[in-house]
């Protein structure tokens, strides 16, 4: 095996390097909800509600978190709206 | 000046009460006085490693809620000076500590003249482990080469920078140290396991010390022994420059490679 993995050459990702690449997307992801502010849930709530007034969306739909760019906090909300309703408002 | 220092992971099964147990040893053979509490109230198992099971009669829990006394409740090791365990309960629930009971018998064993406090944490993120981690200056996290290991070391590192009275009280932000266990160079260099850099960047923690895969470290535990005193093995030794990197001794790390295979083994090998 050892011989032939060698002279087909490591094509194959090793699992120690997709283990490391899986991780550093999951603690970037997992630091970044740690640092959220308390009221971020509740704000996220009342966001929803507002949204919801004027269209239907899926409430997983909406990604909001609060980062740090260039020193300045920056509260990214982030919604795609379904295709009908995209389609009826234009 | 006593420090507390609390030997946590997150994880199960990583080798916490092993490294509690021998770097608990290893400070106490520099002549330091040490006591080393299991918190793992329920579950206890630091007695078995440090081979005194048979000799806990008051336990941390009686301590907590006064119905013994730290002299009555601390075992003396016999093998080296200094040294005294502080088992678990086995037959209370996590709700017998609480913080302030916590917080005396600390408080309690740094006016007996303790040098170290060694709080080996139970495995979650639940009361138990965010009693053991509390009061701490210091904080081992011990991780696997593995992912789940090493998710939870980070949940748990930032357990440490929130919920510890350093933390809550606006001091100096307890210092946290990683030893990495279970490590197998051979599996690295095949890139089958994470490789011990790897685990550094991406926990972000300052390296203590790296601990090999080893049987040594099971016929210890099967011996009620802590490994460190087992002084001609690698983990021991590994053990011994965690103690004295700990103290603030320079050294470079040990068993990260993999021994030299033959040519032979390098084309059939496996």
């Amino acid at each position: 095996m050892a011989l032939l993995d060698y002279l087909l050459g490591q094509k194959k990702q090793k699992s120690a390097s997709m283990a490391k690449d899986r991780l550093q997307i999951l603690l970037a992801h997992e630091r970044g909800d740690r640092r959220a502010p308390e009221y971020l849930p509740q704000m996220r709530e009342e966001i929803m509600q507002v949204i919801a007034k004027y269209v239907t969306v899926d409430q997983e739909q909406l990604q909001i978190s609060i980062d740090e760019a260039n020193g300045f906090e920056v509260l990214e909300l982030n919604l795609v709206l379904p295709d009908e309703q995209k389609s009826a408002k234009s | 000046m006593s420090r507390v220092i609390v030997v946590t992971s997150g994880k199960g099964g990583v080798g916490k009460t092993t490294t509690s147990a021998s770097l608990a040893a290893g400070l106490a053979k520099k002549g330091y006085k040490v006591a080393v509490i299991d918190f793992d109230v329920g579950l206890r198992n630091l007695d078995l490693i440090m081979g005194c099971e048979r000799r806990v009669v008051y336990d941390f829990v009686n301590v907590v809620q006064g119905e013994a006394n730290l002299k009555q409740a601390l075992i003396r090791d016999k093998r080296v000076d200094n040294l005294y365990i502080l088992a678990a309960s086995q037959t209370r629930d996590k709700d017998a500590l609480t913080e302030e009971g916590v917080g005396k018998v600390i408080d309690d064993l740094k006016a007996d003249g303790f040098d170290f406090i060694v709080c080996d944490s139970p495995a979650g993120i639940e009361k138990g482990a965010q009693l053991a981690l509390y009061y701490a200056d210091e904080a081992i996290v011990v991780t696997n080469p593995e992912v789940s290991s090493v998710r939870d070391s980070d949940r748990i590192l930032g357990i440490l920078q929130a919920k510890s009275r350093r933390a809550e009280s606006g001091d100096a932000p307890i210092s946290e140290h990683l030893v990495l266990t279970r490590y197998n160079p051979e599996r690295v260099d095949s890139g089958d396991m994470l490789a011990v850099d790897d685990v550094v960047d991406l926990l972000k923690v300052p390296l203590l010390g790296v601990v090999p895969e080893s049987q040594q470290v099971l016929n210890a535990s099967n011996a009620g022994e802590p490994v460190i005193l087992d002084e001609e093995s690698d983990a021991a030794q590994a053990y011994m420059d965690v103690v004295d990197r700990f103290l603030g001794e320079e050294k470079e790390h040990r068993f990260l490679t993999a021994e030299k295979k033959g040519l032979f083994s390098k084309f059939f090998g496996k």
